[in-house]
């Protein structure tokens, strides 16, 4: 099992991918440059947080037309696990592998803290170890976090449980005062139909050991892993 | 031969940035500006004057069609 962490120029949390992935999970991997054509090898893609090509023109849209990202849709339709984590979730919504938009902060204020998120469904390769309605305390950075998309596509994406993690009270209650950006129906991630690309804005990459505050982040990763061992 | 480019916000599409900025307008007195929207201009050449091409990069580059729309002005 190997899994990869994509580099953009201006992704700044791959570091903490991969040292999550290698030290605290305990599995192979290896960087992806951004100007590779395939990603051949790997069982799992993570894209990690950061501005992608400076954020230039809106976050994560000049990273869609990076050579890896062309390998990368063509990695997800065969089944591939991705993950997109804040400025890859940006990036994957942009490149239309995931429904929906990240629009600024409600508040326009960039944000950094932790946040309670509702474990909606536990039928994705991301959240298989987890149970329905278990919260988890992972912190957000973002100032473009605000889940968007049009009434239709919201339709769809509840209807078919793809709405993974909903921003929540410490009593695991949705409400809009627990919704730091004004993402609809309260949503921090969602996956695709297909079930194998997660987008989140919170950071698991940023609480995976105790020490950093929580360890909830790990399940997730743990997750991709169950995922690909039962595969 | 130019073109300019508008990107603006889908009518549909809440404008946090543009809100603040109609917000802020009360203290300067500007009471009968009852909305703002805020987007982009993007100012292009072009050596044959090409309007697919504009249209291409309006379409595919700048605007993100799930948020965003666009309209050309040609000069």
């Amino acid at each position: 099992m190997k899994f990869g962490v994509v580099i953009f120029p201006g992704s700044n949390c791959e570091q903490d991918c991969y040292y999550a992935i290698r030290t605290v999970v305990g599995q192979p991997v290896e960087y992806i440059w951004h100007q590779d054509t395939s990603v051949k090898g790997f069982d799992a893609v993570v894209l990690p947080g950061g501005f992608a090509y400076g954020d230039y023109l809106r976050t994560g849209a000049l990273a869609k037309f990076s050579p890896v990202m062309r390998a990368i849709a063509d990695f997800a339709k065969k089944g591939g696990l991705v993950i997109g984590i804040c400025n890859g979730f940006q990036i994957l919504a942009e490149a239309g592998l995931l429904p929906g938009a990240l629009l600024r902060n409600v508040g326009l204020k960039y944000l950094c803290k932790f946040e309670y998120l509702r474990t909606e469904t536990t039928h994705t390769d991301f959240t298989n170890l987890m149970t329905k309605g278990q919260l988890l305390r992972i912190p957000i950075g973002h100032g473009d976090g605000n889940f968007f998309a049009d009434s239709e596509t919201l339709e769809r994406i509840e209807d078919h449980d793809q709405a993974v993690f909903r921003y929540a009270d410490a009593h695991g209650r949705v409400t809009p005062e627990a919704n730091p950006n004004g993402s609809l129906n309260n949503i921090a991630g969602i996956v695709n139909e297909q079930r194998n690309v997660l987008g989140m804005m919170p950071h698991p990459d940023r609480a995976y050991e105790s020490i950093l505050g929580s360890a909830d982040g790990k399940l997730i990763f743990e997750s991709m892993v169950n995922a690909l061992v039962t595969k | 031969m130019k073109a300019t480019v508008i990107v603006t916000l889908k009518p549909t599409v809440l404008d946090p940035q543009g809100m603040t900025i109609q917000r802020s307008l009360g203290s300067l007195g500007l009471d009968d500006i009852t909305d703002v929207r805020q987007g982009k201009i993007f100012d292009v050449r072009l050596k044959n004057g090409s309007r697919e091409q504009v249209e291409r990069l309006a379409k595919d580059v700048l605007t993100n069609p799930v948020i965003e729309e666009y309209r050309i002005i040609w000069e």
